[in-house]
């Protein structure tokens, strides 16, 4: 037989050595170090999008839209703070700090947040003055590595959140190379200019749940008992995580699932460690539950919340709030298709480009080069994140609405069913079209 | 002089007073009885007072201290003098773990022994230590001084930046990229100043100076043993 007739097959990739499994084998093979970066997990795993809601029909009565209101206002620490934060919008902008992100993008999101009447949160850099300046109410991090930490900033703040894990990294620092490390950053952090800053994975003055308590107490008597402490935790153990953290004194806990963005850590880290923020809901109210303490203490969920269907459904399995961040960047203007060509330059695309760790972010947000960061208008961008929040809050109200709620915290888990069987087990909500999910008995 | 008993009058009392005065009261000497092992006492201040606790603390005494001068009659508990600024914490007897942990700037004075972790993550505080301190003490210690007049513990300055570290007596291991450094004539100045402020007996010439080899700053693939 003529070998020019015989059909040639397809060329099958591997599912198991693809195509960006090899590039990495041959980046570690070439470079002896595992890939750094930062952004959040990339792989799919189960998520909000795995779930519906069920609009009311004859059995439940919904809202009218656009006629009939539905409350979004969230108190944050009615449980001990004599200062409870009161926020317009269940939807707040997570940790970032200054030195992984420029000045004019903390200033956008200080100038975004506080237009939408929402809150903004420092990070691991300490407190600066545009972003005081700038947020109507400010989060200020207690952080392991203490960069910046001072009685007087501290007293300045809104709330205190007492960082334990980040959904991206549970149990793991940061490195931050030298390449950010500016003059003023290097000042902040009381670090030589030009080194790789590693930060702290865990708190230096304590070691378990029984030290948190007293460590809450001594920030508490410093600040005179007036604002909320939050304790944020990333999603591995959601339940124990919540009941310590409730046992500790946390007047919010704040649970970071693993789609949750980091500034810069390793690739393994963010892809193989921890829980899908989905997965963390559920038990981490059931935690509060068990205590007698849902709603009063207060549960934040980030992690990958991307529209107003992820607030709602955060919210309907029983968040009192969401914190964006990773697309609240978005929002300011990152991984913008109008700088493709330079994403082009830098050996990716738009929509993947997650080195923010370099300083050459072209969009001018997670960067130190004062020339990239001139690229930022913080008026401008803080404008687009206000109309980012709104339509967000927008899009969670027509969903409680066409679920019968005049308030966001009225959505339940009763509104929801999921996709998959992933998802049904996870939310502890049915498998659509049936009364039934894993693990609950009686089908 | 005031008088403060913690027992009969409770800790929010205590830190509202003292965190209310400022430089025009003429409340500048405050005495703390009771104190019995509590927590968090003294702390957040924030004006140059005096206060002596009249025996030993639990966590935290003296946390974040600013411009006060806090002595400890008694033995302290973990984490005194915590991410001090500024200001003068001493320490008449032992201390436990975290002493002076991410302090960025006064004096610290322990006049026994500190345990684990003293000045670690220390980020430009004096710890003067007349005992000996305990194992990975000055870990990620960024900058200050840490003086040890006894022994040091294993880990020495592990994965420390800028932070100076002497000791007059034996060091049991250094940590990663922790090196003992020639003593120059400003170590000996720097030295002998913290001495005395420290109300210790000792001579700079007896010391040795450690610090930070800088092999570690940026990440290097061959140097991955070492972390």
């Amino acid at each position: 037989m003529d070998s020019n007739k015989i059909p040639r097959t397809v060329p099958i990739q591997s599912a198991t050595f693809s195509n960006p499994i090899n590039a990495e084998i041959r980046r570690a093979a070439a470079t002896g170090i595992y890939d750094i970066r930062g952004g959040g997990a990339k792989r799919r795993v189960p998520h909000f999008d795995d779930l519906l809601f069920l609009g009311a029909s004859i059995s439940r009565y919904p809202l009218e839209g656009y006629r009939e209101k539905c409350e979004t206002k969230v108190t944050l620490g009615t449980r001990f703070a004599k200062k409870p934060i009161e926020l317009d919008i269940p939807i707040t902008i997570a940790g970032m700090s200054f030195g992984a992100l420029s000045g004019p993008a903390k200033e956008a999101l200080g100038r975004g947040a506080s237009a939408a009447g929402t809150s903004t949160t420092t990070g691991d850099g300490g407190m600066t003055p545009e972003e005081r300046g700038h947020s109507t109410k400010l989060v200020y991090q207690y952080l392991p590595s203490r960069y910046g930490m001072n009685p007087d900033d501290l007293r300045k703040a809104d709330a205190i959140e007492v960082v334990v894990g980040q959904g991206a990294k549970p149990g793991g620092g940061g490195m931050l190379l030298g390449q950010k490390i500016s003059d003023r950053v290097a000042e902040m952090r009381t670090l030589p200019k030009g080194i790789d800053q590693r930060s702290a994975c865990r708190h230096p003055d304590w070691t378990g749940p029984d030290d948190l308590e007293i460590k809450i107490l001594e920030l508490r008597e410093i600040t005179g008992w007036q604002v909320p402490i939050y304790v944020k935790v990333g999603g591995t153990r959601p339940y124990y995580d919540t009941a310590l953290a409730v046992k500790a004194g946390a007047d919010v806990v704040v649970l970071d699932g693993m789609q949750g963005g980091t500034a810069a850590t390793q690739d393994v880290f963010i892809e193989h460690v921890g829980l899908p923020t989905l997965a963390c809901i559920r038990p981490a109210v059931q935690a509060l539950q068990d205590l007698g303490v849902h709603r009063e203490v207060q549960l934040i969920v980030s992690g990958g919340i991307r529209t107003g269907a992820d607030v709602a459904k955060a919210m309907a399995l029983g968040a009192d709030a969401v914190a964006i961040g990773t697309a609240a960047l978005i929002a300011l203007g990152d991984n913008d298709p109008k700088w493709e060509s330079e994403y082009q330059k830098l050996g990716t695309t738009t929509g993947a480009y997650d080195d923010w760790h370099e300083g050459k972010d072209p969009a001018g947000i997670t960067t130190q080069d004062p020339e990239l960061m001139k690229r930022l208008d913080p008026v401008d961008a803080g404008r687009r994140l206000r109309n980012y929040l709104k339509v967000m809050t927008l899009e969670a109200q027509t969903i409680a609405r066409a679920c019968g709620h005049n308030h966001l915290h009225n959505l339940e888990p009763e509104d929801l069913c999921a996709l998959t069987m992933e998802a049904a087990a996870m939310a502890r909500v049915p498998l659509a079209g049936t009364d039934w999910y894993p693990g609950k008995a009686g089908f | 002089m005031q008088t403060y008993d913690l027992e009969a009058n409770g800790l929010r009392g205590l830190n509202s007073a003292l965190q209310e005065l400022n430089g025009s009261s003429n409340k500048t000497a405050w005495e703390i009885v009771n104190p019995k092992g509590s927590h968090a006492i003294a702390v957040g201040l924030n004006s140059p007072i005096e206060v002596t606790v009249k025996g030993s603390t639990g966590y935290y005494c003296a946390g974040m201290n600013q411009q006060a001068t806090v002595r400890v009659e008694g033995s302290a508990g973990p984490g005194v003098a915590e991410n001090m600024m500024s200001g003068t914490v001493i320490v008449e007897g032992d201390a436990s773990q975290y002493a002076g942990a991410t302090g960025h700037g006064g004096l610290l004075v322990i006049k026994g022994n500190a345990s684990s972790r003293c000045g670690i993550s220390m980020k430009g505080i004096d710890i003067v230590v007349h005992g000996n301190i305990g194992h990975m003490c000055a870990f990620m210690a960024q900058a200050g001084n840490l003086v040890v007049l006894g022994d040091a513990g294993d880990a020495l300055g592990d994965s420390c930046y800028e932070a100076r570290f002497f000791v007059r007596g034996t060091v049991k291991s250094l940590g990663a990229d922790c090196i003992e450094k020639e003593m120059r004539p400003e170590h000996i100045e720097i030295l002998k100043d913290l001495l005395a402020r420290a109300g210790a007996d000792a001579k700079p010439e007896e010391f040795k100076r450690y610090g930070s080899a800088r092999k570690l700053y940026n990440f290097d693939v061959d140097n991955a043993q070492a972390y």
